[in-house]
């Protein structure tokens, strides 16, 4: 079997005396899409951000296609091909719409001059922001931020996609519109970790789904199968109880 | 691991990105055309006005600079007159050593650019307010290692040893040199501005961790322009030395007087655009000029002033402009454009 495109070791992940993830196990192959649920709190964006080095591993590793990129920073992760978005978006409030694209585009694709900038414009079309690549990112309403940190991180041309909660808030329109687009990303390559509460929207994408709860990943497997098992329904009413 | 292109839909015609477009080269040759006729000027008029004019180009470099830090890579410094203060001590080194103040000012920027780079490593430890006080420390210290040269004048500062003997030359020479400091700091941050390090660190003030997810090297970033603005200040330090053809105190040219003009330059005219510094520093200079010998209304017209505009122009003189009617001398955004719908 060839190298996993993703290897979690052991992850974990702590803030001070919070042991957000104890030992995380999860290795993910090319092209895969697996969604990630879990309670809330449970480290499920603490995970990504291990892997796309904006949090630190207190223990464990972190490997992109077999190289361990544990102690790598944010930005060379992103430049050997992991691109993520923010459940809390971050836009760049004064820079354009464009301009937001056009970072990932310049830095993380590392694409100058006509390629950057037509890169970036496909990436705002696929998050369905072309329409307001003039405006200042800091006057989006929160569903547009949502739609920028996808393109944002589409713009980094991206092997491994992180996303997080990203169809919350949608119509029915437009998480079928969503699904479709994340869909196309899959078949044209892209490996894709999506955590996502809106699980019907998840399942229609992913592979293979995930339960993180308690600092480690509880179950793994079909997503339906996944959804239907006890723990699962465990962990979600311990979730709520606590 | 390669980078994947075009993830989706390739069948719409892409709209074109345009930057500024003619207004860039108008804006451009306007400069131009303004930095020859101000060229011109010792030819023209008395020295007396030359002389004030010096005072104007230091001040437009040094809110630029700022400008730089600050409004663009998000690095609030309370202590650039480290870097004004070094510049006016090494040009007395460089000149002692038989360099003309002229060059020496350039040398004297490229080594002291050599003495920022360290001191980011420390400065760079501390965030925020922290960062504003750390680098007001570190400027005191210089101050204080500096004065303990005696061959630098000590406690009491000291002349140049080697000028231009000719006075009307000399002040000629010291008004090209200052205009030059201040085209290359100006034009220079434009020139940043508009490459891609200008957009990244635009991005790392709005937001540092997002802009390292997208691939921005933050520090180094921030460290290119530290080191940048260092050199700035000490050529606009050199010039203020050439002008007073030497330091009449260190505690002057080390002192964070020149932290908080640099503040009032840069918020009266507009943080964050190329052309706010230049508008805050002629703003200053103007109220120095006609208010400097009103003892302590200068105070109070300088405070108002900072008071009114902070109230009801928060973008500044230039920003609010800018803001409400588009318009850039020095364009930097990126504007795409759609076709017309038919
Ligand atoms: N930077 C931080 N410092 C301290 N605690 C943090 C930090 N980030 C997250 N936490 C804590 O870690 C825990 C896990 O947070 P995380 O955001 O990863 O959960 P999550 O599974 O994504 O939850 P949700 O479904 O609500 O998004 C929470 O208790 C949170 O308060
Ligand atoms: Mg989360």
């Amino acid at each position: 079997m060839s190298t996993p495109l993703l290897e979690v070791d052991h992850l974990a992940v702590s803030f001070g005396e919070l042991h957000v993830l104890e030992d995380v196990e999860l290795s993910v192959p090319r092209g895969q899409a697996v969604g990630i649920v879990g309670p809330n709190g449970a480290g499920k964006s603490t995970l990504l951000s291990a892997i796309s080095g904006v949090e630190r591993a207190s223990a464990g590793a972190v490997r992109l296609a077999g190289r361990d990129v544990t102690r790598t920073s944010a930005a060379e992760r992103c430049r050997l091909g992991v691109g993520r978005s923010f459940q809390i978006p971050r836009p760049f409030a004064d820079l354009t719409v464009f301009e937001n694209a056009l970072v990932g585009a310049e830095r993380g694709a590392g694409l100058r001059g006509a390629h950057a900038r037509e890169h970036s414009l496909r990436a705002l079309e696929t998050a369905g922001l072309l329409g307001l690549a003039n405006k200042p990112a800091g006057s989006l309403p929160l569903l547009g931020r949502k739609r920028l940190e996808l393109a944002r991180a589409l713009a980094t041309g991206p092997e491994l996609l992180l996303l997080d909660e990203i169809a919350g808030g949608l119509t029915e329109a437009e998480a079928e519109e969503l699904v479709a687009t994340v869909l196309s990303l899959k078949e044209s390559g892209v490996t894709i970790l999506w955590i996502e509460h809106v699980v019907k929207a998840l399942v229609q994408v992913v592979d293979r789904l995930v339960c993180l709860a308690y600092g480690r990943i509880r179950v793994d497997g079909d997503p339906h199968e996944v959804l239907a098992s006890d723990e699962v329904a465990e962990v979600y009413l311990g979730g709520t109880a606590a | 691991m390669t980078v994947q292109t075009e993830p989706a839909t390739q069948a719409t015609a892409l709209p074109a990105v345009h930057r500024g477009g003619r207004a860039t080269a108008l804006g451009l040759t306007g400069t131009a055309v303004v930095l020859l006729a101000m060229a011109a000027l010792p030819y023209l008029v008395d020295t007396g006005v030359t002389a004030q004019l010096v005072k104007l180009c230091y001040l437009v470099a040094l809110a630029s600079m700022w400008n730089l830090l600050t409004g663009y890579a998000g690095m609030m410094s309370m202590g650039q007159q480290a870097f004004i203060g070094l510049g006016a001590y090494l040009l007395f080194v460089v000149n002692d050593h038989g360099l003309s103040v002229y060059t020496g000012t350039l040398v004297v920027s490229a080594l002291v650019a050599l003495v920022a780079w360290p001191l980011s490593y420390l400065a760079f430890r501390l965030r925020g307010g922290y960062f504003a006080v750390g680098t007001w420390v570190i400027a005191e210290v210089v101050r204080l290692i500096v004065v303990r040269f005696d061959s630098l004048g000590a406690a009491s500062g000291r002349s140049l040893s080697d000028v231009t003997a000719d006075p009307v030359l000399r002040r000629a020479y010291t008004y090209w040199l200052a205009l030059a400091v201040m085209a290359a700091a100006v034009l220079g941050t434009y020139a940043v501005l508009r490459s891609r390090l200008g957009l990244s660190l635009q991005a790392i003030r709005d937001d540092d961790t997002a802009a390292g997810s997208l691939g921005v090297n933050v520090t180094r970033g921030k460290r290119i322009i530290y080191v940048t603005a260092a050199a700035g200040c000490a050529a606009a330090g050199a010039v203020i030395c050439v002008n007073s053809l030497g330091v009449a105190s260190p505690t002057q040219i080390f002192g964070v007087q020149y932290s908080a003009l640099m503040v009032f330059m840069v918020v009266i005219g507009g943080i964050g655009t190329v052309e706010g510094p230049v508008v805050g520093a002629v703003a200053y200079f103007l109220l120095d000029k006609y208010f400097a010998q009103s003892g302590v209304w200068y105070l109070v017209v300088v405070g108002a002033a900072a008071i009114v505009v902070s109230l009801y122009l928060p973008r500044g003189l230039w920003g609010t402009l800018a803001h409400r009617t588009g318009f850039a001398v020095f364009p930097v955004r990126h504007t795409v454009r759609f076709r017309a719908a038919s």
